[in-house]
């Protein structure tokens, strides 16, 4: 369990990293809780590490037009702590806790998590349930990408070879928002067998704009489209009928058990979305 | 978890004034090791010290048809790349068999595999180099081409004549088979009211040690020895088997065992890597060292459990249990492990099933077959688990069969507490135990009745709660029936040095060994006590075969019982000693004199006559005052090895309470609780944390714990991530309770305490999930551990 031979480089600025990145087989080191796991492993044997961790400016939580913007290096314990996320990104407040355990919350950073883009992780089907953004650096300059065009694939998203995950925002939760989170993980801390992230909009009695992200269920989180119309004409039963998920069988579960269990996760989290 | 405490006051026989038997002291090592100053095997570095990486078979099964290692030669740091041929001729095969499990047999086993892979990991090459990480990039460098073989891995049809034999040598795949039949069975089962037929199933699992395991091995050519610093639980027995196969004399091996993070049984038996790495240094001349990783731990560290048991109780309609009937299959890997052999756990079924019962007839038939998968051996409560879930799952069916509760069933067949000593339908023999004291005493812990009453009350609201409970036997302190006679040089006996130092203190040095399970406590507080001094005046000194006496180690729960004894008769001993110098400086009676808190006093009113240090300093410098003739012998030596009993049993019960969430299959544990009898009690925080730590291992089975293999002999979730260890946060609290029947075998009268929480936890929480889904109508759950996936089948919902 020792990783092949690399080299190692700590950026000292935002466009050293993007430079950097030029080098066939480098790859970022935020909080290494993903990373040096696989390294380990020797599932993955970069050629160079470039440390991102002492850059200035890529931790901040702040709150811009409408939105919360929460920096790449930002750690999850970080964001546990912040009043910012508790009241204005209260989904992402819900999913932190369910995110390893504090050792790993201490070290992991949010761009990390979104960009490394596991398929089982809370926050990349948190961004897509918040329709967030995610703002990446490149040797081009600045570009913002849509959460839903993020996504690509198993471990893959839209960012470059050469780009830098920067920030993602959200936007900022007001009165009529609404947000519900729940997953089943065998053990508290683990990577969720099947999770889901909502919110939608309260509407009356009702609501509307609902937006379900599950994860743990395909490659990458994956929106139920169907059943969000049912939730939101107030049907759930309806809308468990919707779920058109395809989950594959893995070591913890068969897709038949994910299905069933992503039924009694949107019975649960619509409770949540209904109550103010 | 909340830590309660409810031991009883203990003892009489054994207070002496400054006893510390039944106190909860502190464990001697607690700062040291708190503070990082423990010293394990993956700490130690020595000059020219390698390290060796190996590379390791990705086949189930495979012939090695070429390997090729200049590439690796060549590389950065690499010392040597050996091969199984080569390695063959420094160190001898093995075969793991005992000759009191009749029949049993194994193939011969390399320390590297030489012509055949037969399982997925084993090592197959060694690479040596002067730092672990280059060593494993030069195993990356190392091509060995494998022709794949058909693996063989459903013990179903391990022994079908289709199925190919994995050693042609032994002519088919059986390892052991044992048959035993007692009593009038099928009267019994014919004149049943109810029998109830079902098959369990225990899924392959590993015990996951803190410290995986790690050997330094360091020939000294100029010596002619060899030092061996080995995370193991029994130093005697592998400088045996180090010296038998390096072809030496055992004196010309040293075994050093120090701290040792966590065994479980995992770490007392013969890994071909470990042997490869002793023999690396005999063929290198140099310190070698091998620390193994996470994913080489979860392929390579012994296996257990896997067992297939279809079994059958009878019951009539007054509730007494007429019969038992099993038969279990089990697959072992590739190879009896040696020297203990893989055929234990199943023999430990077959005579354990039905132990704590009345019932005389029992039928039983194990079977134990190869096959192409890392192999199986002991691991904490060998046997138990499987046999105790047998055993009271059967009787918890039978009982809801019958509608008698479960609690009640056992009083009327559990053997009653003034039939001792008696014996087992099987032939164990009990000495003492106390099985109703045991039940009276949980079902008022628990509250027995308001849970039930709480239970019925929530099945209205929709919430299934359920109590679960095992009665189970433990074996303890074996003798040397379950080894010694099998004719394996692993000797159940134990010894204790005690020697008084220049300034009264007690310097000991015990043949047992320290895991992280507080021996050194028990060991302490023994020889304190029997000798009279505080116990910070008494240092213990364990793993070393150069200085402790000879001794069997730790593992069957004998550390305390066996090692603790030792420890006291030899205090006792020197404390003869010391009171003869005493009496010879105060010219008084030895026999009317005693040690207390490291003074000499008369022994009838506690007058103060000498302090040890002043004993001390008369004895080692001022003999010449002592009368002619006089010798001080401040050094003694005692033995123990149990000899009246072949076993200590133990007995206890277990109750599990818990809540299935029946819309996902996922079990919650509210409370778990244990009164168990191990006899006189040392140290009851430590018993009480054995059984805790014993009862998570046991949810582990039950709930979490799963090598999961395909059917080409792949393991599917062999790391940390996948493979589910119990972790705190699901953990319930668990109670500890105690009855004391000590054994009459020793002063002491310690029996075991270490695999009581494993031996039944698994059969308590099976147990109560049964309970609370039975209102639903679901099929009972046989099959650990017990997901939320087969839950959802149980319930129809998938
Ligand atoms: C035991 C354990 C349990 C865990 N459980 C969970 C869990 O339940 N849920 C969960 O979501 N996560 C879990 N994690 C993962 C954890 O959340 C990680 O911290 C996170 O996934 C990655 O963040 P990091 O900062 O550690 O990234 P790193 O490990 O440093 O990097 C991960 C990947 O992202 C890339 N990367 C990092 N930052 C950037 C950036 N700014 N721009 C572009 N690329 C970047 C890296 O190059 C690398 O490829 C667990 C980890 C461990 C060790």
């Amino acid at each position: 369990m020792k990783p092949a031979p690399f080299a190692y480089k700590k950026a000292r600025s935002l466009d050293e990293a993007v430079a950097l990145l030029v080098e066939k087989d480098a790859r970022l080191l935020a909080g290494g809780q993903s990373l040096i796991a696989t390294l380990n492993m020797r599932l993955s044997a970069p050629s160079l590490l470039i440390d991102i961790n002492g850059l200035g400016g890529l931790d901040g939580i702040t709150v811009k037009g409408g939105a919360v913007e929460i920096g790449a290096l930002t750690r999850h314990a970080q964001a546990e702590r912040s009043d910012v996320i508790a009241k204005q990104a209260p989904l992402i407040a819900r999913a932190i806790p369910h995110i390893g355990h504090p050792a790993i919350r201490n070290r992991g950073t949010l761009g990390g998590s979104i960009a490394f883009a596991d398929p089982a992780a809370e926050l990349p089907a948190c961004l897509l349930a918040l329709d967030g953004e995610i703002d990446a650096t490149g040797p081009k300059g600045k570009r913002t990408i849509k959460a839903q065009d993020f996504f690509k694939g198993l471990f893959e998203t839209a960012l470059g070879p050469q780009e830098v995950l920067t920030a993602i925002r959200v936007p900022a939760a007001d009165n009529a928002a609404r947000v519900g989170f729940a997953e089943l993980a065998r053990r508290h801390g683990d990577y969720a067998i099947v999770g889901l992230a909502a919110c939608a909009r309260a509407n009356g009695k009702g609501l509307s704009d609902v937006r379900l992200a599950y994860f743990g269920v395909g490659s990458t989180p994956v929106r139920a489209k169907k059943a969000e119309l049912a939730l939101a004409s107030g049907n759930i039963d309806a809308a468990i009928k919707a779920l058109d998920l395809q989950p594959h069988d893995d070591v913890q579960a068969t897709g038949k058990v994910k299905t069933h269990l992503a039924g009694a996760l949107l019975r649960r989290v619509a409770k949540q979305l209904l109550e103010a | 978890m909340k830590i309660t405490d409810d031991s009883p006051p203990v003892l009489t026989a054994l207070d002496r004034p400054n006893s510390y038997i039944g106190r909860s002291v502190p464990r001697p090592n607690l700062q040291r090791l708190t503070q990082g100053r423990g010293q394990y095997v993956s700490d130690v570095a020595l000059p020219r010290m390698a390290h060796v990486a190996y590379v390791r078979s990705p086949h189930a099964h495979a012939r090695i048809v070429k390997i090729t290692i200049d590439a690796a030669k060549n590389a950065t740091g690499v010392i040597a790349v050996v091969t199984g041929a080569e390695l063959a001729k420094v160190m001898t095969p093995w075969v793991g068999v005992l000759t009191h499990l009749k029949g049993l047999k194994s193939a011969p086993q390399a320390p590297l595999a030489v012509e055949r892979a037969c399982w997925q990991g084993e090592a197959v090459c060694a690479v040596v180099a002067r730092t672990r990480a280059e060593a494993e990039d030069a195993c990356e460098l190392v091509e060995v081409s494998y022709e794949e073989l058909p693996a063989v891995t459903d013990p179903e049809i391990a022994l079908d004549g289709k199925t190919p034999v994995i050693h042609a040598s032994l002519g088919d795949n059986l390892c052991f088979e044992r048959k035993l039949d007692v009593g009038a069975v099928d009267k019994a089962f014919a004149e049943a009211d109810a029998v109830v037929e079902t098959t369990f199933r225990f899924g392959r699992h590993t015990g996951v040690t803190n410290e995986p395991r790690s050997v330094v091995a360091d020939w000294n050519e100029g010596e002619q020895r060899m030092t061996v610093y080995h995370g193991t639980q029994a130093p005697h027995m592998m400088q045996n088997l180090f010296a038998k196969h390096l072809g030496i004399a055992e004196h010309q091996v040293r075994v050093l065992t120090k701290d040792v993070g966590g065994s479980f049984g995992i770490k007392v038996h013969t890994y071909a890597d470990e042997m490869a790495t002793v023999a690396l240094s005999k063929l290198l001349k140099r310190p070698v060292k091998f620390v193994a990783d996470r994913i080489e731990s979860f392929v390579t560290d012994i296996h257990a459990r896997d067992h297939r048991v279809k079994a059958k109780i009878g019951v009539s309609k007054d509730g007494t249990i007429t019969a038992f009937e099993i038969d279990d299959l089990t697959g072992i890997g590739p190879y009896s492990v040696y020297p203990r052999t893989s055929g234990i756990e199943a023999n430990q079924v077959v005579n354990l099933v039905g132990g704590p019962y009345k019932c005389p007839n029992y039928r039983a038939q194990a079977r134990v077959v190869f096959q192409n998968k890392n192999v199986m051996c002991q691991y904490r409560a060998v046997g138990h688990p499987i046999a105790v879930a047998v055993t009271e799952g059967l009787v918890e069916l039978a009982a809801a069969k019958i509608g008698i509760d479960p609690l009640e069933l056992r009083r009327r067949n559990l053997i009653a507490d003034d039939a001792y000593p008696t014996q087992s339908a099987s032939g164990l023999k009990f000495e003492l135990l106390s099985h109703h004291e045991a039940l009276a005493h949980l079902d008022s812990m628990m509250n027995y009745a308001g849970l039930r009453a709480e239970q019925k009350k929530l099945r209205e609201k929709g919430i299934y709660r359920g109590i679960g409970f095992a009665s189970f036997i433990e074996v303890t302190n074996p003798s040397a029936a379950f080894y010694g006679v099998g004719g394996a040089r692993i000797t159940s006996m134990d010894g204790a040095t005690v020697k008084l130092d220049a300034q009264g203190a007690i310097i000991v040095h015990t043949g047992v060994t320290e895991q992280g399970q507080g021996a050194e406590a028990v060991v302490a507080q023994c020889v304190a006590s029997s000798f009279g001094v505080p116990l910070d005046k008494v240092r213990v000194i364990t793993g070393d075969t150069d200085n402790t006496p000879y001794g069997g180690g730790t593992w069957a729960s004998r550390a305390a019982g066996i090692g603790g004894e030792a420890a006291w008769q030899a205090g006792k001993a020197l404390r003869g000693n010391v009171l003869a110098v005493a009496a010879s400086i105060l010219q008084a009676k030895p026999e009317e004199l005693d040690i207390r808190n490291g003074i000499v006093v008369d022994k009838a009113n506690g007058t103060e006559r000498l302090p040890l240090d002043e004993l001390a300093r008369v004895a080692y410098f001022r003999p010449d005052t002592l009368p002619p003739g006089f010798q001080a012998e401040l050094m003694a030596t005692r033995h123990y090895v149990p000899r009246a009993w072949p076993f200590a049993f133990t007995n206890g019960i277990q109750g599990s309470h818990l809540e299935v969430d029946v819309d996902t299959g996922f079990v919650k544990l509210l409370k778990h609780w244990c009164v168990e009898d191990c006899g006189t009690i040392i140290n009851p925080q430590l018993v009480d944390e054995q059984i805790r730590g014993g009862v998570v291992q046991g949810i582990g089975a039950a709930l979490f714990e799963h090598c999961l293999y395909d059917e080409r002999g792949q393991l599917l979730n062999g790391n940390m991530a996948d493979y589910l260890v119990p972790m705190a946060a699901e953990m319930p609290d668990i109670e500890c309770g105690h009855v004391v029947s000590p054994t009459a075998d020793s002063e002491l009268g310690a029996k075991g305490a270490g695999e009581a929480g494993t031996a039944g936890a698994p059969a308590s929480v099976m147990n109560a999930i049964n309970d609370a889904l039975r209102p639903l109508g679901a099929q009972p759950l046989t099959d650990m551990p017990f997901t939320p996936d087969k839950i959802l089948r149980a319930l129809g919902k998938v």
